[in-house]
């Protein structure tokens, strides 16, 4: 199918996904260093847009200032408070620096820390999801398959899962392990793949006794290969609408995890960090807050465009 | 209708069961020593292996998944390991306060999201309808936290209309009747509106797909011809029937809802289960967080169940027990 006749919201939601991953893949370069601190009582909580003379010292350290003049006693630098002399010496670099989405308490530049953010954030959700592709449809292809005994048992355990709030299981989780951020990724992803079983599971059952199966399994074909040859294609439209949607679920929940402080660790950005960073300042840096959960809110929008997209061409193939 | 409430019944017993089995054994099963990371390491040895009796880790697994079982039988969910009072005592405490805040949210996303499908299906595709759905489509995909974050920055610290933490104020707590319940209506407006505004977009997603399908049906068709107006028609006739499947959908949503109010309780200091769970996760208050969200699933699971049998009530063509 060629890019025009897919369904616009299909196209809209790779557009904005494909924008927003590019900029956070790349952005990095573009971007002033994340980690990098600039004297806060100079630099701290500046609003969007603003922007300093940032001057880095032989120590390693940062300082900002309105102003910066090079005079015979060494550099004038004029900001908040008396202006102050450094000498010549002690001086590395002195820049113009745009911060265009403001800084964080500690001086902190927020738009290349929304940018490093967003790749954990991406990078979490969607190997997340892919745990949970990979083990949901496992599970689903071995529950509709094998049925019985084995069907019960796992059907009945993704009743269990589906029914505990993810949030508080997560959070046990989370509280017990000290997660680094490889379990984290387990983790949702562990706690996510109950939707995907139950629908690889019913759309075996659903293919099961069809013709091109049955002649399969006629002419010798192992059950690995009936799987994987015959089954699986059958299931990736309604599939990839699902993880569609899962992705969006995916990143609100470790977003939701990292602003409770125990998702990604602070060193680390993430979006969800990002945002309770903000609420320790409540009511004196809007920005703080508003950049990242604007971030969080565009991704989920896209990834829900594009399984509404999705479904669409499920429709139109024909596929229930 | 008895015999399938009954294996209802017994499917939720099943799933409590094997919730708290797995609760258990991912706390028991995690590596290294659950005394050691209640405890500071700076803690003598001899001072943690008291604990470790007074806590009764120094029986073995088995004996301990045992008495967990028959102890939340009974109701004995063990004591606390911060507060050393009774989990149940402080759940009994916490779970009121959250099923008021999560009811009124609920109420408030169902209200909102039906008024916005009417308003959408009156003219489907027009431009109402897609700025409607553009804006429910946003509200689905906002994070509850930030939500709830914006709405405590703008109105609680700019416009200091409401207060953004606590269930009441100090005065509030002494106070009779109408004055302490008028304190705890200003107390709640901000975090049942932060429910409400995350909710209601799925609610209003899914009932204007409903209410879509029910338009093109006949009997919309008919009270139409009888010169009914499109406003009439959708909701009197096309209504009732597009809410029917949304009992089976709230009652599946029921987890989001409770995790939802968790961050917002969170964030707003409300004393229910999602603050409860929250500090004894920062303390690492093993049976709190295993009481905690035991009960929380148990909530959920009835919550279902009622859902189910409501549906089953509401809808004429579903016959239990005989037949298919």
């Amino acid at each position: 199918m060629s890019w025009r006749r897919l369904p616009p919201r299909l196209r809209h939601g790779l557009v904005v996904l494909g924008i927003l991953s590019a900029a956070c893949i790349g952005g990095p370069w573009l971007a002033n260093d994340p980690t990098t601190i600039v004297e806060p009582a100079q630099a701290g909580l500046l609003p969007p847009g603003s922007s300093r003379w940032v001057v880095e010292l032989r120590d390693g350290s940062r300082t900002a200032a309105d102003t910066a003049q090079r005079t015979q006693a060494g550099w004038v630098l004029s900001g908040r408070g008396e202006p102050r002399t450094i000498p010549t010496g002690a001086v590395v670099k002195v820049q113009r620096q745009i911060f265009w989405l403001g800084t964080d308490s500690l001086g902190r530049d927020v738009l290349a820390r929304l940018l490093w953010g967003g790749r954990v954030s991406l990078a979490v959700g969607l190997v997340a999801l892919l745990v949970a592709v990979v083990v949901g449809t496992s599970l689903g292809l071995l529950a509709g398959w094998r049925g019985g005994l084995v069907d019960g048992a796992l059907m009945r355990l993704a009743d269990a899962l589906l029914a505990t709030p993810a949030l508080f299981l997560l959070l046990m989780v989370a509280a017990i392990f000290r997660p680094s951020l490889t379990l984290l990724v387990l983790m949702l992803g562990g706690l996510s793949w109950m939707g995907v079983a139950r629908l690889v599971r019913g759309q075996v059952l659903s293919l099961k006794e069809r013709e091109f199966v049955l002649a399969a399994r006629g002419i010798g074909a192992s059950p690995l290969r009936i799987a994987v040859v015959h089954l699986l294609p059958n299931t990736l439209t309604p599939l990839s609408q699902d993880a569609a949607l899962r992705l969006g679920d995916l990143i609100l929940a470790e977003a939701s995890l990292s602003f409770l402080g125990f998702g990604v660790a602070p060193p680390l950005p993430s979006w969800g960090g990002m945002v309770a960073e903000g609420g320790e300042v409540l009511g004196t840096a809007w920005w703080l807050i508003v950049m990242p959960g604007v971030a969080v809110t565009a991704v989920v929008i896209a990834a829900a465009l594009l399984a509404d997209g999705l479904g669409e061409v499920a429709r139109q193939e024909g596929v229930p | 209708m008895g015999r399938w409430l009954l294996r209802r019944l017994a499917a939720a017993v099943l799933i409590v069961w094997l919730v708290a089995t797995a609760t258990f054994f991912l706390v028991a099963l995690a590596p290294g020593d659950t005394t050691q990371r209640l405890a500071d390491t700076r803690v003598s040895p001899h001072i943690r292996e008291q604990w470790r009796r007074t806590f009764g880790l120094d029986r073995p697994v088995v004996t301990r998944y045992a008495q967990w079982i028959a102890g939340a039988v009974r109701g004995d969910l063990s004591t606390s390991w911060t507060t050393y009072r009774p989990v149940a005592t402080m759940i009994g405490e916490a779970l009121p306060n959250t099923m008021f805040l999560a009811g009124a949210g609920l109420l408030l996303e169902l209200l909102g999201g039906v008024a916005i499908a009417l308003r959408q299906a009156r003219r489907p595709f027009g431009a109402g309808d897609r700025a409607l759905t553009l804006a429910t489509l946003a509200a689905f995909a906002m994070p509850t936290f930030w939500v709830a974050l914006l709405l405590a920055e703008v109105f609680s610290f700019r416009l200091q209309l409401f207060p953004a933490s606590h269930m009441h104020s100090p005065a509030g707590e002494l106070a009779r009747g109408w004055a302490r319940l008028l304190d705890l209506a200003h107390h709640a407006v901000l975090p049942v509106l932060a429910m409400g505004l995350t909710g209601v977009g799925a609610i209003a997603r899914y009932v204007r797909g409903s209410l879509l399908d029910e338009r093109g049906q006949a009997y919309v068709l008919a009270a139409r011809a009888r010169g009914c107006s499109v406003r009439r028609a959708l909701r009197v006739h096309a209504l009732p029937n597009a809410l029917l499947p949304l009992i089976t959908v709230l009652g599946l949503s029921l987890p989001i809802l409770v995790s939802g109010s968790l961050v917002i309780e969170v964030v707003f200091s409300w004393p229910g289960m999602g603050q409860l769970v929250y500090s004894a996760a920062l303390a690492r208050d093993v049976p709190t967080l295993m009481g905690g969200t035991l009960v929380i699933t148990i909530a959920v699971v009835l919550g279902n169940l009622m859902a189910d049998v409501a549906y089953a009530l509401l809808d004429p063509r579903v016959r239990l027990g005989g037949g298919a």
